[in-house]
C-alpha cells in the first residue's frame, strides 16, 4: 500500500505537560465568580443588556430628528439637564456615560478573556472543520464586536466631538447630524449602514445568548426568545438607519 | 466502493503528528465506519505498519468510547449517530474522507485518534453524583417523581460522555456535557440537597480542566449523538448563578 | 483432551436452616472489621461494570482502601452500559402476586435447575434493595403519571417485575454506580486506574494478594498489592468472536486467575439471544441485539419452501411458515430465548433461512401495523426500528426485519462459594465473571440484578469476614517476581513471533469453530472436532501471529493478541465441559439428549451438579463436582408448548 505522508496544517506540537493521563491534575480553582467562564459570560450578558438598553433609547432619540431639528436639539439638551436643578448640568448624563463606558470596557474585557480561554482550549486546529449549527452569526460575534468598537470611536469623533464632522464641535447636535449625512458624504452613511447591520447581527445572537447565559432560555422558551432577539435586532437596525438614510436621500434637510 | 482516507497519525503525545493518505478498496456499503477502519488496519498490520489506533468498545452507540472527527464533523455528518453506528452507505464511491481526533487541550492526543478524556471523570468527581451510600436508601416509592420531570431528567441523562460536544465547540467548551449531568440530577427531587453546590463545583472543575467558555453557538447539540438539548446549558447557568448568589 | 475427576465440593459455606433466614444468618455470623482498621486494609477491584463499579464504590464508602481497574478510558464505559431491557426485582409494586419466593422460583426454574437454591434466594431478597438504592442515586427509571415507578413483564415471566429506563437500563444503572464510584475517588478512598489491563494474579502465602497490570498507554508493567482481590471482569462471550458483547470483553483476568488455582465452573453454559441483527458480511465485527420485546408484536416466519428467494412481500401467506406459532402454540413467538434461538437455527439448517448466507429469519410487523396502526407501533418500537434501519439500511415498517441468534451471555465463570470467594482465599469474583446464580440459562433482566446485588450488598458484607484476619503483611517477593516474569515473557513472545496473520484473523477462525461446533447445538462429534481444531489453531497462532509496534506504547494489536491467546485455552475447556455433560440443559443443548419433540432433555440423575474445573499445568483439567440439592423447588422438565 502506498502511504503518502503529508504535513497538514494542523501540526502545532501538543503540550506534553498534559500528556500523562491518570495523574489527577491539581485542582486549580480559578479566582471566584469573575474568574469562571460562566461568570465572565454573565458579565457580558449584563453589560450587553445595559448597552442594548442604551441603544434602544438612543434609537428613539435619533428618531426625533423626524419631528424637526428643535425637537432633536431639545432632546439633546434635556439629556444634559436631566434632574436639574437637583444635580448640576450633565451629571446624570455623565453618570450614564460612565456606566456605559464601564460596560463597554467590562464587556470587551470579558470577550477578550473568553476568546483567549477558547484559543488555549484548542491549540491545534482542525484540518477540516464544518459547522453544523447553521448559524453564522454566532461565529462572527468577536469580529462584530471589534467592528462595533471601531465604529463607536469614529462615531464619537463624528457626532459627539465633531472632529470629523463638517460642522465641528461648536454646533447644535441636529446640525452636526444633518451635515454628517449629506448626500455628498454617502460613504459615511454607508459606513454607518455596515456598522449598524453589524450591531444588528451582534444582537440577533447576543440578546438570546444573554438570556441563555442568565439561565432564562429554558424549557420550550428558546425558540421564542430567539425570535424575539431577531425582532429586537431588526427594529434597532431599521430605527437607527432611518434618519441617516433619510438625510442622505434628501427627504429631510 | 473505493475511498481515499486522510487520517491523522501521531505516534504519541510528543509527536507533532501529520495527515497520512490511504487508499481503501472494495468497501462494502454495509460496513460500519469502524469496520472499514478494521479492514484497513488488518492490511496495515500485514504490511508491518502500525495500524491506526482508535478507541471503541460497545460498537452500539452507547458506551461513548468511539469518536473521531469525520470530514470536519465529530462522529460524521449523520445526525444523532456515533462513529461506530455510522455506515459506509452514507458515503459516495471515490470520496475522500478526512479523519481527525477530538481536538481540545484538555483532551490530549495519546496516539493517532485516541485522546485522553479523563477530564470528564474529574468533572463528575467534583460533584456529579447524589451522595447516598449503599444501604441507606429509603423505599423507592417513598419519593414519587413527576413523570415530566423524570422524562426530562432522562433526556439529559442519556449523555454518553463521548466528548463530541467539546470537539465541535469553537471554544472547546464542555458546557453541554456538564450541563447534561447537572440537569439530570437537578430535575429530580433526590438531587435537590446538593443542587447548587454541585453546579458550582462542576462548573469550576470544567474551567480548571482548561475547557473554553460557552458562547452559545449550538455546535455541540448539533453533533451530540444523543441530542442533548441546549436548554440544559441555561439550566446549568441558572444553578451556577444561584449558587454564587448565596 | 482428557480430564480426571477430583474430590467433590461438599461445602459451599451456605448457612443451613430455612432458606429465607440464611442470608441474615450469614450476615450476622460474618465478622466485622472495625472502621479504624478498614483504612489499613487494601482491596483491588478489577472491573468497573455494574458489579465492579458498585463494589468499589461501596467498599470505599465503608472506608477500605480501594484500587479500581478497567481497560476502557473511563469506568463509565464498562460493557454493562449496553444492557437494554431492564432489571428484575421482587418489589410487587403491581400487586400482581410477585414475591421474593416467586422470583426465586422463576430463576431456579429458568436456570433449568442448575443453580444453587441458597444463592438464588438471596439474590431475590436483595433485588428489592437495588431498586431503592438506584432510585436514591437518581437513576431515572420509567415512571407512570402518578409519579411511581413503572414495570413491565420480561423474558416470559408472568408477573410485571422488570424495572426499566427506556431501552437504556444498563446505561442508567451503570452511571449511578459510576457516579458513586467517582464520589469515592474524590473522597480519596478509591484510586482509579483506567486503561490498565490485568494480566496476572499474585498469589502469596496461599492468598490472592495482588495483580500484575499493563498500563495500556505507556506499556509499563505494574504490580499492585492488596489484602484481597475482587474480579468483576464480565463475561467471555467474545470467545465466539461475533457476539453482542462489547469488543473488548475478554477472559484474560479470570483465565489467568484460573491458571493460578481458581476453579472455573460450567464454562460451556452460554446464552444465545434469538433477536439479533444477522451477519451481513465477512468484515462483521460485532452483532447488535434487538430488544426481546419486539417478539411481543412481531411474528417470526420463514418461507415454507427451501431456497425460496422471492422478496418477502411476494411470498403469499400460505407459503410462509410461522414456525414458532406452529410448534409452540401456547407461547408462540414468546418462548424463552434458548428455545427461540434453536428453532431459528433449525429452520436455517433446513435451508429455509433468509438474507445473505441464508442465516436469518423474518420478524414481521405487518400484522401489528395493520392491527394497531403504524403510529402505535412507532411509539412502542420506534427507536429500535431506527436502530435497525441505521445498521441494515432497510425500513422495517415496509420490509420485515431479519433476525438471527447471537451469543449474548455466559453463565459459566469462576467458581465461588456463598461468600463469592473463589477457591483461592482472598480472591472474590462477582457479576458475570463468576459462574453466577443463573444455572444453565439466564432469564432476561437478571444479570443486572445479580451484578448489583453482588456489588452493592453481598460482597461488601462477606469480604469483611475474610478481611477480619487482615492485614496480611508483606507479599512474598518471589511470588511477585514469578508473576511479573510470566507476564513479561508472554508479551515478549507475542512481540517476537512476527508471523503472517493478524490476531483478529485467528480470533475470527476460533469463533467460527466455536459457533459451528460448540454453539447452539452440540454433539459428541462436533465437540471432538472442535477439540481437534483448537489446539492446532493455537499452535499456528503462537507460530504465525503478527504483532506490530512495540510493547512500550499504546498497542492495540498486542492487547488483542493477548486476549485471543487466552480465548484459545478457554475455548478448549468449554468444549471439554460441553463434551462431558452429555445431557441438555438451558443454554447447553446436546443433540443426543432431546425428547421426542426435539426439546432439551436433562439428566438429573447424573448431572445435577456444578462442574468446577481445576487447572492443571500438565494440560489435564481436574473436574470437581458440586452436587446441587433442591429442597424447595421440585425439579421438573421445562415445557413451553
Ligand atoms: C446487548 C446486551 C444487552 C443486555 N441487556 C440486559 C438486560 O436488559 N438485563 C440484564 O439483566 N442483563 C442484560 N445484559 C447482560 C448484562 O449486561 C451483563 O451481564 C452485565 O452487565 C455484566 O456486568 P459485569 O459488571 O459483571 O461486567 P462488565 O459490565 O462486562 O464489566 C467488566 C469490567 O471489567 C473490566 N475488565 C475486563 N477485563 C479486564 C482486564 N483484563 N483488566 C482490567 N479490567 C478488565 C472492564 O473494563 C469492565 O470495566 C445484556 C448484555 C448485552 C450484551
Ligand atoms: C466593544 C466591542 C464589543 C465586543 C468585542 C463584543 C464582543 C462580544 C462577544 C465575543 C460576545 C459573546 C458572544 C456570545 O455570547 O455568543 C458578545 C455578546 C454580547 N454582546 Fe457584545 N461586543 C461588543 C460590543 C457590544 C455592544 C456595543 C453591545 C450592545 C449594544 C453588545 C451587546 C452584546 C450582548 C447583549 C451580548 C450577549 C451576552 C451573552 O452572550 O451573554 N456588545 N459580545
Ligand atoms: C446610525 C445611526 C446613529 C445616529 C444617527 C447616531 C447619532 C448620534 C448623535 C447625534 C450623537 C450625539 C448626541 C449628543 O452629543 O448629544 C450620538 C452619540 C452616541 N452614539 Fe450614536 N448614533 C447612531 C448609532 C449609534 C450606534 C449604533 C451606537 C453604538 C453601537 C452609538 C453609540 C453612541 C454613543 C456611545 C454616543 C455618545 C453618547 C454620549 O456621549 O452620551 N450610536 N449618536
Ligand atoms: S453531551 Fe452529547 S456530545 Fe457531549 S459528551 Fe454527552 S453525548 Fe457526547
Ligand atoms: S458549541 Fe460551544 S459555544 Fe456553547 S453552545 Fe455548545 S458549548
Ligand atoms: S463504540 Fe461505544 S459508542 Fe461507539
Amino acid at each position: 500500500m502506498t502511504a503518502t505522508i503529508e504535513r497538514g496544517t494542523a501540526t502545532a506540537p501538543v503540550p506534553s505537560t498534559t500528556a500523562a493521563p491518570p495523574a489527577p491534575k491539581p485542582r486549580k480553582r480559578p479566582s471566584g465568580f469573575l474568574g469562571s467562564s460562566t461568570g465572565k459570560k454573565v458579565v457580558m450578558a449584563v453589560t450587553g443588556a445595559i448597552m442594548v438598553g442604551f441603544l434602544v433609547l438612543h434609537m428613539l432619540g435619533n428618531l426625533k430628528i423626524f419631528f424637526g431639528k428643535d425637537s432633536f436639539n431639545e432632546y439633546a439638551h434635556a439629556l444634559r439637564t436631566l434632574a436639574e436643578p437637583l444635580l448640576p448640568y450633565r451629571t446624570v448624563l455623565t453618570v450614564l456615560e460612565v456606566i456605559l463606558v464601564a460596560s463597554v470596557v467590562l464587556h470587551m474585557w470579558a470577550a477578550v478573556s473568553l476568546a483567549r480561554r477558547a484559543r488555549r482550549a484548542r491549540p491545534v486546529k482542525y484540518v477540516a472543520k464544518k459547522s453544523q449549527a447553521g448559524g453564522y452569526v454566532a461565529h462572527i460575534m468577536r469580529w462584530g464586536g471589534v467592528t462595533i468598537a471601531l465604529f463607536v470611536v469614529w462615531h464619537l469623533l463624528d457626532l459627539t466631538f465633531g472632529v470629523v464632522n463638517p460642522k465641528g464641535y461648536d454646533s447644535a447636535p441636529a446640525d452636526r447630524m444633518i451635515a454628517g449625512f449629506q448626500p455628498g458624504r454617502w460613504w459615511v452613511t454607508l459606513f454607518y449602514l455596515v456598522a449598524v447591520v453589524m450591531v444588528g447581527l451582534h444582537l440577533r445572537h447576543g440578546v438570546w445568548s444573554a438570556l441563555q447565559t442568565l439561565g432564562w432560555a429554558r424549557g420550550g422558551r428558546r425558540r421564542m426568545l430567539q425570535v424575539l432577539a431577531g425582532a429586537l435586532a431588526a427594529v434597532l437596525v431599521l430605527g437607527f438607519l432611518a434618519p441617516p438614510l433619510a438625510i442622505t436621500m434628501g427627504f429631510k434637510g | 466502493m473505493n475511498l481515499t482516507l486522510k487520517v491523522w497519525r501521531q505516534k504519541g503525545p510528543e509527536d507533532p503528528g501529520r495527515m497520512v493518505t490511504y487508499q481503501v478498496k472494495d468497501v462494502s456499503p454495509d460496513m460500519s465506519f469502524l469496520e472499514m477502519l478494521d479492514v484497513l488496519n488488518e492490511r496495515l498490520i500485514l504490511e508491518g505498519e502500525d495500524p491506526i489506533a482508535f478507541d471503541h468498545d460497545c460498537r452500539e452507540g452507547i458506551c461513548g468510547m468511539c469518536g473521531m472527527v469525520i470530514n470536519g464533523v465529530p462522529h460524521g455528518e449523520q445526525k444523532a449517530t456515533t462513529t461506530c453506528q455510522l455506515h459506509m452507505r452514507h458515503f459516495e464511491d471515490g470520496a475522500t474522507i478526512t479523519i481527525e481526533p477530538w481536538r481540545a487541550a484538555p483532551f490530549p492526543v495519546i496516539k493517532d485518534l485516541v485522546v485522553d478524556r479523563s477530564a470528564f471523570d474529574r468533572i463528575i468527581q467534583a460533584g456529579g453524583f447524589i451522595s447516598v451510600p449503599a444501604g441507606s436508601a429509603p423505599d423507592a416509592h417513598s419519593i414519587p417523581v413527576r413523570k415530566e420531570d423524570a422524562d426530562a431528567a432522562f433526556d439529559a441523562a442519556t449523555c454518553i460522555g463521548c466528548g463530541a460536544c467539546v470537539a465541535a465547540c469553537p471554544n472547546g467548551s464542555a458546557s453541554l456535557f456538564v450541563a447534561a449531568k447537572i440537569t439530570h440530577l437537578s430535575l429530580l427531587p433526590q438531587g435537590q440537597p446538593e443542587r447548587l453546590s454541585r453546579a458550582k463545583a462542576m462548573v469550576e472543575q470544567m474551567d480548571a480542566e482548561g475547557f473554553g467558555g460557552c458562547t452559545n453557538t449550538g455546535e455541540c447539540t448539533a453533533v451530540c449523538p444523543k441530542g442533548i438539548p441546549l436548554d440544559t446549558i441555561a439550566r446549568m447557568n441558572a444553578d451556577y448563578l444561584k449558587a454564587n448568589a448565596k | 483432551m482428557n480430564y480426571v475427576e477430583g474430590p467433590e465440593i461438599r461445602d459451599t459455606k451456605a448457612p443451613s436452616g430455612p432458606i429465607e433466614e440464611r442470608w441474615d444468618k450469614r450476615k450476622f455470623q460474618a465478622r466485622l472489621v472495625n472502621p479504624a482498621n478498614r483504612r489499613k486494609l487494601h482491596i483491588i477491584v478489577v472491573g468497573t461494570g455494574l458489579a465492579g463499579g458498585s463494589a468499589a464504590a461501596t467498599l470505599g464508602e465503608l472506608g477500605y482502601n480501594v484500587k479500581s481497574f478497567c481497560y476502557q478510558d473511563s469506568p463509565r464505559r464498562a460493557h454493562s452500559i449496553a444492557a437494554q431491557g431492564g432489571i428484575n426485582a421482587a418489589k410487587n409494586y403491581r400487586g400482581d402476586g410477585d414475591s421474593i419466593y416467586r422470583l426465586f422460583y422463576d430463576t431456579v426454574k429458568g436456570g433449568d435447575f442448575r443453580a444453587r437454591e441458597s444463592n438464588v434466594y438471596r439474590l431475590a431478597q436483595v433485588s428489592v434493595n437495588i431498586i431503592d438504592q438506584a432510585v436514591a442515586q437518581g437513576v431515572p427509571f420509567a415512571r407512570e403519571y402518578g409519579g411511581l415507578l413503572d414495570t413491565r413483564s420480561f423474558g416470559g415471566a408472568q408477573v410485571s417485575r422488570t424495572f426499566y429506563a427506556r431501552g437504556q437500563t444498563g446505561q442508567q444503572l451503570l452511571l449511578g454506580a459510576y457516579q458513586a464510584l467517582e464520589r469515592q475517588i474524590a473522597a480519596g478512598t478509591v484510586q482509579m486506574f483506567a486503561r490498565h489491563e490485568m494480566l496476572d494474579l499474585i498469589v502469596s502465602g496461599g492468598r490472592a494478594r495482588g495483580i500484575i497490570v499493563r498500563d495500556m498507554v505507556t506499556g509499563e508493567i505494574e504490580r499492585h498489592f492488596a489484602d484481597a482481590v475482587v474480579l468483576a471482569t464480565g463475561g467471555y462471550g467474545n470467545v465466539f468472536y461475533l457476539s453482542t458483547n462489547a469488543k473488548g470483553c475478554n477472559t484474560t483476568a479470570i483465565w489467568r486467575a484460573h491458571e493460578r488455582g481458581a476453579y472455573f465452573a460450567n464454562p460451556c453454559y452460554t446464552q444465545i439471544h434469538p433477536t439479533c441483527i444477522p451477519v451481513s458480511g465477512e468484515y462483521q465485527s460485532k452483532l447488535t441485539l434487538m430488544s426481546e420485546s419486539l417478539r411481543n408484536d412481531g411474528r417470526v416466519w420463514v418461507p415454507l419452501r427451501k431456497g425460496d428467494n422471492r422478496a418477502p412481500g411476494d411470498i403469499p401467506e400460505e407459503e410462509r411458515d410461522y414456525y414458532l406459532e406452529r410448534i409452540y402454540p401456547s407461547f408462540g413467538n414468546l418462548v424463552p430465548r434458548d428455545i427461540a434461538s434453536r428453532a431459528a437455527k433449525n429452520v436455517c439448517d433446513e435451508g429455509r433461512g433468509v438474507g445473505p448466507g441464508g442465516l436469518g429469519v423474518y420478524l414481521d410487523f405487518s400484522d401489528a401495523i395493520r392491527r394497531l396502526g403504524r403510529e402505535a407501533v412507532e411509539k412502542k418500537y420506534g427507536n429500535l426500528f431506527e436502530m435497525y434501519e441505521r445498521i441494515t439500511g432497510e425500513n422495517p415498517y415496509e420490509v420485515p426485519m431479519r433476525i438471527y441468534p447471537a451469543v449474548h451471555y455466559t453463565m459459566g465463570g469462576l467458581w465461588v462459594d456463598y461468600d463469592l470467594q473463589s477457591t483461592i482465599p482472598g480472591l472474590f469474583v462477582i457479576g458475570e465473571a463468576n459462574f453466577s446464580d443463573h444455572g444453565a440459562n439466564r432469564l432476561g433482566a437478571s444479570a443486572l440484578m445479580q451484578g448489583l446485588a453482588d456489588g452493592y450488598f453481598i460482597l461488601p458484607t462477606t469480604i469483611g469476614d475474610y478481611l477480619a484476619d487482615g492485614p496480611f503483611g508483606e507479599v512474598d517477593e518471589a511470588a511477585v517476581e514469578e508473576a511479573e516474569t510470566k507476564v513479561r515473557t508472554r508479551i515478549d513472545r507475542l512481540m517476537s513471533v512476527n508471523g503472517s496473520r493478524t490476531p483478529d484473523s485467528f480470533h475470527r477462525e476460533l469463533g467460527r469453530i466455536m459457533w459451528d461446533y460448540c454453539g447452539m447445538e452440540r454433539t459428541e462429534e462436533s465437540l471432538r472436532k472442535a477439540l481437534d481444531l483448537i489446539p492446532s489453531l493455537r499452535e499456528e497462532f503462537w507460530r504465525d501471529v503478527k504483532v506490530t509496534g512495540t510493547a512500550e506504547e499504546l498497542n492495540q494489536v498486542l492487547e488483542k493478541a493477548g486476549r485471543v491467546a487466552d480465548f484459545f485455552d478457554l475455548a478448549e475447556l468449554m468444549c471439554l465441559d460441553a463434551l462431558h455433560r452429555t445431557e441438555s440443559c438451558g443454554g447447553h443443548f446436546r443433540a443426543e439428549s432431546q425428547d421426542a419433540d426435539g426439546e432439551a432433555l436433562r439428566d438429573d440423575e447424573n448431572f445435577a451438579y456444578v462442574a468446577a474445573w481445576e487447572y492443571s499445568p500438565d494440560g489435564t483439567p481436574i473436574l470437581h463436582k458440586e452436587p446441587l440439592e433442591y429442597e424447595y423447588v421440585k425439579m421438573t422438565q421445562r415445557s413451553y408448548k
